[in-house]
């Protein structure tokens, strides 16, 4: 091979390596992509059925309820505007969860319109709502409820 | 008094950070031999003042000072005086300083272990290495003084965050910043080789010994966090593709790379640019990693302190730093001519598939770690990349590495012949296609593909290095250390993948309800709940579980899982029960109380997890033999007197090595 056939199998191999990872990589985002939603967009029918997404809110207070038999439970996530989300899990959940607290969870919405989620997150910090969740409920057109203003709700 | 001491120092520090950035460069720049002498003792008085400094801060924590704000925030009377030391790094202010005192060390051991470099490059190295650290000691006076005062006194502080309060992770922050830092040594190599118009094969030699270190300390801190994560958060995972995770394995992946490149261009004069570019990337990404973990931007599990504003300093200075030694590199790349040249088949294209496997990894953690962020901002929503995305990608590429690795030891340089390597390996690929058919038949529950391709690539890899080892055709007392440094960080990365292919195929994980007195069966393991107590410890309150686990009739061990709760609102925290082992560990968490002496519980059978850890090690040890192999220090030696020399055994070995 002279240098100059030499150069181009090298060139025509890195194109190769590099168009093959940009393909990879594309499809493997376009397949584990999540997106945060509010409650409020959930209820007007905007939300993918049956995809894997995320929703946040605040857990209502007193929604939450157990099985006696199994882990099996339910809790309702919403805004402080009356709009509700019903989240069913089976595993354990996590220290932070708490009523009347942020929560966000990641899982498949089915018809009814009912989260089935495969993983519950209260974030590692006791203080603040996470700002990706403030945000959001914010954009719902009502000031985000801001727990270290807020009294009673 | 203390703080005032401590804080005067940081000033000084800075003072003599700037003159460590300024003179000896110009000195270098102008040929003036005074300005270039000041170089060493700038270096070394900077380390002092950081000594006093983080002295000062270590005992006002040791005498409880709550008048000092950062002290008042992070302990009380009541903590165990191993915490009260590692509180010091445990929030933002105090691991800053660590950062900076770990530059100055660094520094430091440059300006000692410098004896075979000529004192205008170590004055351009050391120069640069100043800069850096005037960036981040005006960082921590202007944005995050640790030295800050309260007023009024509180009698008690607060406390350190429960999740700290761990061995494992009083010692992961400096071992990580060890790491992160370390690579500011190849970084300010790499620049000052620039600077200096000469990128010959000295500067990669100097570099090497110095990458390996910062390599080693950056997988021991990596590793240690992933352990922590496992036993002490509670879900019995040990890697989550957190953003923060993420931010500390992208140096590493291209400090991995840079390892082997260096290689080469010590070696073969090859690479010589991209080794640069590599160099300055893995320090860059080692701010980047900071940035990420100290401004807030990510939403992560455990994004700890987190302040904008912080967030901003950190980002003009990453921009600064990549910026300007990119311009460096565009104006001097150019002339750097790559004068080895090499075939197809030789060991130079064997390190260059290992080096574009590690960059496509990083790109990919690079990828699903800042798309979220670009999107955001950009207003198309908030999203999240989940762990199934870096799964997809990393084994593929994890894939070609590992088939790369194998081949490439027994490569020749410049030119080789595939049927000589084929003729010389097909032995071993023989064995490990068997042995990976065997494992999941013989000893695992089931057959799997997955496990079969991850067992076929750990036998290739380990039984490859090991034949390489015995190649050699010497005692292995006698052989390099940096051959046996290959091998062993070789075999690391074969157990590691063994590890994590058969624990994430075979590991049974369940979340159960169980009453006092309640059986659960698990592979072969009976697991029965016997209540839980609560118990005092030193400065918390804990609801202590207690599962007897057996087999058959076989009594295996009683763990005691607990949930502590520390007070002063601080969150719950699970300390998981783990009877770990060398082939399986038993994991059992609990989980939250149920009413009618119900608690939720993990019960998890982990096999092969611990082997994780264990290649991490192995590569670390071997790291630290590559860094300590003797031809670094006879280089210095015959640098320092021109003799010329017999050619040795060992010179003999270098060309094949």
């Amino acid at each position: 091979m002279t240098a100059r056939q030499k150069r181009i199998v090298f060139i025509i191999l890195g194109l190769c390596a590099v168009a093959g990872s940009s393909v990879m990589i594309t499809k493997a985002m376009q397949s584990n992509l999540a997106y945060l939603y509010a409650p409020e967009t959930v209820l007007a029918g905007e939300v993918p059925e049956n995809k894997l997404i995320r929703v946040g809110g605040l857990v209502k207070k007193g929604s939450l309820k157990r099985s006696d038999t199994s882990l099996d439970l339910s809790f309702v996530l919403t805004d402080n505007r009356g709009n509700e989300v019903t989240v069913t899990y089976d595993r354990i959940l996590p220290d932070l969860f708490k009523e009347e607290q942020s929560a966000v969870v990641r899982g498949k919405l089915n018809s009814d319109k009912v989260m089935i989620a495969e993983e519950v997150l209260a974030k590692h910090d006791a203080e603040y709502m996470p700002e990706e969740l403030k945000d959001v409920l914010k954009k719902e057109h009502a000031p985000a409820p801001d727990k270290t203003t807020e009294v009673t709700y | 008094m203390l703080p005032e001491i401590g804080h005067f120092a940081l000033v000084l520090a800075l003072v003599v950070a700037i003159v460590q950035s300024v003179f000896p460069i110009l000195g270098a720049a102008t040929n003036n031999a005074q300005w270039i002498a000041l170089a060493k003792p700038t270096a070394r008085a900077q380390l002092l003042c950081l000594i006093v400094s983080f002295a000062c801060l270590t005992a006002s924590f040791l005498i409880s000072d709550f008048s000092v704000l950062y002290v008042a925030s992070n302990s009380n009377t009541l903590m165990p005086t191993i915490y009260k030391v590692s509180a010091v790094w445990g929030a933002h202010e105090g691991s800053l300083l660590l950062w900076v005192l770990i530059l100055a060390v660094w520094a430091y051991l440059v300006s000692v272990f410098s004896k075979g470099i000529s004192a205008v490059m170590l004055a351009r190295v050391l120069s640069v290495m100043g800069m850096i650290g005037v960036g981040f000691l005006l960082f921590t006076l202007m944005t995050s003084n640790p030295f800050e005062r309260l007023f009024p006194i509180p009698l008690e502080g607060k406390t350190l965050n429960p999740l700290l309060q761990d061995p494992g992770l009083a010692i992961h922050p400096p071992m990580l910043y060890m790491g992160y830092v370390g690579f500011s040594v190849a970084f300010a190599f790499a620049i000052a080789a620039m600077l200096g118009g000469k990128l010959d094969a000295a500067w990669a030699r100097w570099a090497r010994p110095w990458t390996n270190i910062a390599w080693v300390f950056l997988t021991i801190g990596i590793a240690l966090g992933s352990w922590w994560a496992y036993y002490e958060l509670g879900w019995g995972g040990w890697w989550f593709w957190d953003p923060v995770e993420n931010a500390s394995l992208m140096p590493w992946l291209v400090g991995t790379a840079l390892i082997h490149s260096l290689a080469v261009t010590e070696k073969r004069a090859a690479f010589k640019s991209w080794t640069v570019l590599l160099a300055i990337f893995a320090f860059s990404l080692s701010l980047l990693g900071t940035f990420l973990v100290r401004s807030g931007v990510l939403t992560s599990v455990h994004a700890f302190a987190s302040d904008p504003e912080r967030g901003l300093f950190i980002l003009i200075f990453l921009i600064l730093v990549v910026g300007s030694s990119l311009l460096l590199y565009a104006f001097r790349a150019p002339k750097l001519k790559s004068t080895g040249t090499f075939d197809l088949v030789s060991r130079e294209m064997g390190l260059l598939v290992n080096n574009i496997a590690l960059i496509a990894m990083t790109v990919t953690v690079l990828l699903g770690t800042l798309y979220p962020l670009f999107v955001d901002s950009l207003g198309g929503g908030k999203i999240s990349v989940g762990p199934p995305y870096f799964n997809t990608l990393s084994i593929p590429l994890g894939a070609v590495l590992a088939s790369a690795m194998g081949f490439g030891l027994f490569l020749r340089w410049k030119k080789d012949k595939p049927e000589r390597v084929f003729s010389k390996v097909r032995w071993v690929l023989l064995v490990a296609l068997v042995t990976a058919f065997l494992v999941p038949i013989l000893l695992m529950d089931f057959f799997d593909i997955k496990a079969v391709l991850g067992v076929f690539l750990a036998s290739w890899v380990s039984l490859t290095a090991l034949l390489w080892v015995q190649e050699q055709g010497r005692s292995p007392f006698k052989l390099p250390l940096a051959v046996w440094g290959a091998s062993i960080a070789h075999i690391g990365f074969a157990v590691m993948v063994a590890g994590i292919t058969l624990t994430s195929v075979y590991s049974t994980e369940k979340d159960v309800r169980l009453v006092q007195g309640q059986n659960y069966e698990m592979s072969g393991y009976s697991f029965l709940f016997n209540g839980v107590k609560e118990i005092q410890g030193p400065n918390y309150i804990a609801q202590r579980g207690e599962i007897v686990v057996t087999r058959g009739s076989e009594s295996i061990v009683t763990l005691h899982p607990e949930k502590r709760n520390y007070g002063q609102d601080t969150m719950p925290m699970t300390e998981a029960g783990i009877d770990g082992g060398f082939f399986r560990d038993l994991f059992v968490a609990l989980g939250e109380p149920l009413g009618n002496d119900a608690w939720s519980v993990r019960i998890y059978h982990k096999p092969v997890v611990n082997w994780v850890w264990l290649g991490a090690a192995l590569m670390s040890l071997g790291g630290l033999f590559a860094a300590f192999d003797k031809r670094y220090r006879r280089v210095r030696r015959r640098e320092e007197k021109p003799v010329v020399q017999q050619p040795t055994k060992s010179d003999v070995k270098e060309a094949v090595a």
